[in-house]
Formats: structure tokens, sequence, C-alpha cells
């Protein structure tokens, strides 16, 4: 794991030290509302439908065991006990007070963390594959690289006024986990015929109310030009980004009005100006972050049959592992999606049972899914049943890893001020319905995501089902989609036809999953049904 | 080259008693003459000073830099930062003369904006000195190369001392 | 009628306009007639509230004041999934009365 020095520990610091110092300003009226507000933003801090929210940075997902516990710390002292895992790996507080503020970051910091560029018009954490350095597919880790850009981007003078908010994936497998091209920029690093590493650019993709799927860009940016070529994709934005219309602010309709051959053409402009200001980073620097995130110890193992005596723990293992590229070694998924519960909630509890299973398991490292479970990436194998065990102890071993109740689901009007309809219950009516039936268990991978308000942070586009939820004259209403993707083979969801009330969204999931059951071939996952049969049959089954 | 990473100014001055206190980071004597704007400036062979609105083109000036002595950059909203851009061009394309924010800015903007090349500040409301002095003093480093000289941490890092330049 | 709501500045905590301060209680709000926009901006002036705004109300079932659109019940309740955290965690049909 990537470990600050004192230049970074200092910039914390001072951003601690400076956001204390705007609250106080704040509290004392020397800063109005309007002023504050894209201030509290660009560290996380929003003011949502109960309290205040505070949003902390988990770059690209990845946590230690005290990372993990202060963060239940702060739940207990500053909040109610429980903290949110979201759909970009971070996490947040709902009950923040302001005068408390200044107090949490320093917390924060004081495990190295931050809630620095979580909100605002700026780039935003970075994320990544959760199972980044364990997983048996990828070229590299792609961490060292987002922990680059994690610090270009971080207090970056030109770029924290964008015309709106902006967010990057680094990933480093054919196989996308990460919902790279769903990103403002989406890297994928890859090799190049000479086998040389470099990173292939996807620009102007994003979900939001005009989802797209970013065009790529460059197909290969020589890991010496990186920082160079992002900043160049950052300027053409910046420059020429829509500033008259906050839904056309995104980069996607910069490019997409542009036309990815136009936007390439004044990014390569842009950057080969770029390179003669010889912005780069110093390489050593990148030779310095890949070796914190080099080989944790593992041991050398022999690969490792696993005793499925016991069912239960046998699905588990069957759903919620992931193939690790060390012999002997899996990668383990912790649920947070246990049937009628809040997907992505975990209690101080859990989070301090999470931080000392990692430490004790996993070489003291957790990462935060997009999906809003938990991986614990190197676990032996041999030591998985002891670790399941007590797992169910503490209702974290739900086996349910991209089943149809592993539900992504925004806060919805539950606790957002920008939603119009609640997800949250949703999400556990289907949950329940589909453990009660017992179909859940028939239907093998299907993802299910839920969102309460266009902006789309429960990425319903990208659902095999997605849910939005809108406002229809004061009632909450749901519109059924169908057929997303946000993995490697990325796709957007179409909507069904007329929505339905909460009642009759889960009756429609239902009916969804009955047609592809009746209709399904041989390995087929519900997704592939539907784009060998169409929408047609669906539609029939639900409006017929 | 005039040091355009000094964090303390050569003082809050008015310019005549109607107008506004502005802060500047040089030593040589302030332009007076009035800016105009980008089409003005194209226009006109004589004009030394002119002032960029956020959706100008700043390359369209780049072939008359040397008859310019002062660029102001307006802010008309604080969240509008495309004059980031257009100074750190400025400065990238080689202009040293003036390079002065106006209109919305916030002491909590004036770090970045040293950052991308402004040496001169006239704020639509006057900021006390001593927020002035603490925002700039604020952050020990920076982690990214920009328009002034300080040395980014990678570089800090390793074995670049601070004062240096890249390249 | 007409009621005013906003935020504690210091806490975040939802508040309500009773007339003469500001309550976490929807039942105590008052209504304002045509003087939100008045009583706002002197409030906000003193900071004794964060961004307040007007809502429609009326009063419900049992006297109580019922803000007309759902997000604003949800704000006077809390959370409808955690009725633990809301502002009656111990009656069991709360949450249904604000949907």
């Amino acid at each position: 794991m990537y470990r600050y020095d004192q230049y970074d520990q200092a910039m914390v610091d001072a951003r601690v030290e400076e956001f204390r110092d705007q609250c106080q300003r704040r509290l004392d009226g020397q800063l109005s509302e309007d002023q504050f507000k894209p201030l509290r933003l660009m560290n996380g801090l929003y003011l949502q439908l109960h309290a205040y929210m505070l949003r902390v940075a988990i770059p690209y997902g990845t946590l230690s065991g005290a990372q993990m516990h202060i963060l239940a710390d702060i739940a207990d002292k500053y909040d109610r006990g429980y903290a949110h895992f979201t759909t970009r790996q971070n996490v947040q507080y709902n009950w923040i007070k302001l005068e408390d503020a200044g107090d949490i970051l320093a917390d924060l910091a004081s495990r190295e963390m931050h809630a620095i560029q979580t909100s605002g018009n700026c780039i935003r954490n970075i994320s990544s594959d959760h199972f980044a350095g364990a997983a048996a597919d990828e070229v590299c880790d792609p961490r060292p690289y987002a922990e680059l850009l994690r610090q270009w981007s971080s207090f970056h003078p030109e770029f924290s006024y964008l015309p709106r908010k902006f967010k990057i994936a680094v990933i480093a497998s054919p196989t996308d986990r990460a919902a790279m091209k769903l990103h403002d920029i989406g890297i994928n690093l890859v090799r190049n015929n000479e086998g040389e590493l470099g990173a292939a650019f996807y620009v102007g993709g994003g979900m939001g109310r005009t989802p797209m799927i970013a065009p790529q860009i460059r197909e290969f940016v020589p890991l010496d030009q990186l920082i160079t070529y992002a900043e160049a994709c950052l300027r053409v934005y910046n420059r020429h980004g829509r500033r008259d219309n906050k839904y056309k602010a995104r980069i996607k309709i910069l490019v997409h009005e542009l036309g990815a051959d136009e936007y390439r053409r004044q990014v390569e402009a842009e950057f080969e100006h770029l390179l003669a200001q010889k912005i780069e980073p110093p390489f050593a620097e990148l030779e310095r972050l890949c070796e914190f995130f080099g080989d944790p110890g593992f041991e050398n193992l022999a690969e490792a049959e696993i005793d499925r005596s016991d069912p239960e723990f046998a699905l588990w293992v069957d759903r919620n592992t992931h193939p690790h590229k060390r012999p002997g070694y899996t990668s383990a998924v912790i649920s947070l999606k246990p049937v009628g519960g809040i997907p992505g909630d975990a209690t101080a509890a859990q989070m301090r049972l999470m931080a000392d299973l990692a430490t004790q398991y996993s070489f003291d490292e957790c990462r935060v899914m997009h999906t809003q479970n938990i991986v614990l990436p190197h676990v032996r194998k041999a030591d998985l049943h002891a670790l399941w065990t007590k797992l169910d102890e503490a209702g974290l071993a739900t086996p349910n890893l991209d089943q149809i109740d592993d539900i992504i689901a925004c806060p919805g009007l539950d606790y957002c001020s920008l939603a119009n309809a609640r997800s949250i219950p949703v999400a556990q009516k289907i949950s329940q319905r589909f453990a009660a039936n017992g179909k859940g268990d028939t239907l093998g991978e299907l993802k299910l995501k839920i969102s309460g308000c266009i902006n789309a942070c429960g990425h319903h586009h990208a659902g095999h089902i997605g849910i939005l939820g809108v406002d229809r004259k004061g009632v909450e209403n749901y519109q059924l989609l169908l057929g997303g993707s946000e993995a490697d083979d990325t796709s957007l969801a179409k909507i069904t036809g007329p929505g339905f009330d909460e009642d009759g969204i889960v009756n429609a999931v239902e009916t969804a999953t009955d047609v592809y059951l009746a209709n399904r071939a041989d390995g087929e996952r519900f997704l592939d049904t539907y784009r060998r049969i169409g929408m047609a049959p669906f539609k029939e089954a639900l409006y017929g | 080259m005039v040091d355009h990473t000094s964090t303390t100014p050569s003082g809050a001055e008015g310019r005549g008693p109607e107008a506004r206190p502005f802060l500047r980071f040089r030593d040589d004597d302030p332009v007076g003459d009035p800016a105009v704007t980008v089409n003005a400036f194209l226009g006109q062979g004589n004009a030394t000073a002119v002032r960029i609105e956020p959706g100008d083109d700043t390359r369209e000036l780049l072939p008359h830099l040397d008859r310019v002595a002062l660029v102001e950059v307006n802010f008309p909203t604080l969240g509008d930062g495309r004059g980031y851009s257009a100074a750190r061009i400025l400065r990238e394309e080689g202009y040293t003369g003036e390079l002065r924010a106006v209109g919305n800015v916030l002491v909590d903007q004036l770090a970045f904006m040293r950052r991308c090349g402004f040496d001169a500040f006239e704020p639509g409301e006057p900021l006390d000195a001593a927020d002035v002095e603490a925002a700039l003093g604020r952050f020990p480093h920076v982690y990214q190369q920009a328009a002034d000289s300080a040395v980014p941490i990678w570089s800090l890092r390793h074995g670049k001392e601070a004062g240096a330049r890249n390249g | 009628m007409i009621i005013l709501t906003g935020n504690d500045l210091a806490t975040g905590a939802v508040t309500w306009w009773t007339g003469s301060a500001w309550s976490h209680d929807v039942a105590d709000a008052a209504d304002v007639g045509d003087q939100a926009d008045a009583i706002a901006a002197r409030e906000e002036a003193a900071r004794r509230v964060n961004v307040p705004y007007a809502i429609q109300a009326e009063i419900g079932p049992g006297g109580i004041v019922r803000p007309a659109h759902i997000k604003d019940r949800i704000r006077g309740l809390g959370p409808t999934v955690r009725p633990d955290l809301t502002l009656k965690p111990g009656d069991a049909d709360a949450v249904r009365e604000v949907i």
C-alpha cells in the first residue's frame, strides 16, 4: 500500500487547517453560504436532506486496517454509529456537524486520509479495479498510476474550477471491474506490440441524465507522458467545456458535440504544446510509487483444494471469491448486501471487524468495491473457512456477489436532497422478494442498480436491470431499464416503458426475471438473453 | 525575469480615490492604460492593455505579446475557471508582463491564481492583508508543475532542490 | 399554508420556523403568510439558520402540520429506512404517515 511521506502529510495537514479556518469563517459570518459552498464541497462536505454529509476519499478504494478503524471511530464519535460505502469507492457519513468538520479531517489526516476533492467541480477521487494487485488477469497493478494521478490532481491550480465534476478510473485488465468507459476519463493500462506498458485513454463517458460510453481518444500513451496527456485532456475541457448549462457541462457533452476526432485533434495539439513545458514527473517517481504496490509478502504456497463439505461455505466460496494471481491465495468479497439491508451501509462494529480481518488474513489491506461491498484481496485459501466463519457470525457472509440481491442503490430520497424517490426501500423489497420466493438462487449473474434520480449515482444505466426513481406529481414512481453493463461489454440500458409504483416495480423486476428464465439458453446470463431476444418479450410480459 | 512566486505583495495600493485596492506582486510600475477587449485589441495597433473574458481565446493574443504590458483576466463568477487556463497559457508562451485577475476573486483562490501566473489582483471586494498572507503561505509544497517556479513534490523527492525549475 | 424550513448552521439539523424561533419538530412550524422572504433574510443574516426556504404545507390529520411534498415530509421525520434515527423512533406508524 501507498504510505505518505513528509510531503504528503504536510499537504494534508495544511488542508485540515485551511478547512478548519474556512469553517470558522463561515460560522463567524465572514463567509456567506454562497462563498462557502464551493470551499466546503472541495472538502466533501454537503448539506444534505437531514444534516451535513461528509464524503471521505478512499483513493482507488484501498484501505489499511488502521484506516478502516479510524473510519469506524469517526462513525461512533461524530456520527450515528454507521457509514455508507459509495459507488465511487468512497465512504460517507450522514449526520455531520459543521463545527466538528475540522476535527474529523484531523482524525483522518492522522491515518493518512482526507476528504480533498470528494465533491465540487474538480478532479475527484481516482477509482480503480477493486482486485488490483491480486487479479489473475491484470497486466500490472493499476494503483501506482492511480496514485500518480491522485497526486497530480490534488490542489491542481488550473483544474479546480472546471465546468463540472471530473471522474477518472484506472484499470489494467481486459476485464473491466471499474466501469472505466463510463468515466470522464477511463485509463486502461495495456502492453503494445513491443511489450511496453502504456495507457489507452477513453474520454467522455458518464452516466447522469445523458449517459455516454467513452470513445477511445488515444490507443497508447507512453507511461512517461501520462500526466502530460491527462493535463492536455483537462485543459481542452476547462477551456471549451460548456458553462452555460450545468446539465450540459460534463466533458461527455463536449466530446459528443465536437466529435471524438475533433476533441482528439485539440488534445493532441495541446499535448504537443505541453510536452515542451516539461510538466511530466520524473520517471523515478513512478518507479517509487510502484514499489509501494509490490508483493506484500506472499508465501510460496502450493495450489490448495478448498474443503467444500459445508454447503453454505461452498456456496459463499463459489460466489464471493475471485481468482488470485498467486497459487494458494484468493480474493474474498464481504457482502454489505444482507437480505433486507441497506446496500453499502456498515456499522462501526462491522467496520472494526472487517479491519481486523484484513489485518489478520489479508496483509492488512481491504478494498471498497464500486458495487458497495468490501474485498479482502489476498486471503490464503487455507484461511477461507476461518474467515467465513467470523464473517458469518457478524452477518457479513451473504453469498451474493453479482446476484440479483447484490444491489447497487444510491442513498435516494431517504438521505439525498437531489433525489426524487427513495432507492433503499426498493432494494430492500427486491432482495426480500427474491429470498422469499427462492428464485434468487436460480438467476446467476444479474446486476441490479437503482438510482433515486436522474443523476444516476446508483448506475441504473449500467444495470442488467436498472431502476430509476422519478417524481410524478409528488409521488414516487419507478422506471424499469434493461440491458446495461458497466463491464468490458459496456452498454446502456433502455427504458421498458411507463413507470411503476413501489410495489409495482418489485413485481416488474420479478416479471423480467421470469421472462429470462423462460427464454434463457444454456449458460446465458440475464444480459445475454436480453441481448439475444431483445426488449419485445419483456415489454409484452410487463405491459401486454 | 519577474519573480512570479513571491508570497509577499508589494503592498495594497489604490489607483486614485475611486479605484478599488489591489494587490501586486511586481516591482515595476502599474500600467495606467485602460484594458480593452480582445476584439478591440486585435483591431488597434497601439493598445498595450487587454482584458480577457472567459469565452475569449487567449491564443489569439500570442502573435502580439511583444506589445502587451497588461493582461487583465476577468472572473465574472467564482466558479468559472477558464481564466486559470488563460493565464497559464500566456506564461507558457513567454508573456512576462503584468497578469491581473479582476472580478470575483476570493482570498481562497489566490494561491491557485498565483500558481497559474497571476501577479496582480483587483478583486471586487477588498481582501484583508492578513488573510492574503495566510492563504498564500498555507501550503508548504505543490504536487504539480505550473506557471510558477515552485518545484513539485515529485521533483523534491528525487533530488531537485526548491528554487530549481524543470528543464 | 406556507412554512419556512432550513438547517442549523453549526449542526446541520433540520429546523422549522415557529413564528418566533427555530424548532427541530415540523409540528411546531407556523404559517408565515407572505413574510417568508423577510424572515428568511433576517434569520440567515443573523446565522440562526442556513439556506432557509419556504414550502407549501397543510394541516393534516390530528391537526399536525404536513408539508405538501414527500421530500419535506422525509426531512421532517428522518430517513424512512432507519426509524431508529427519526424524530419519532418509538412510533411504528410515523414512517407510513410521511409516505
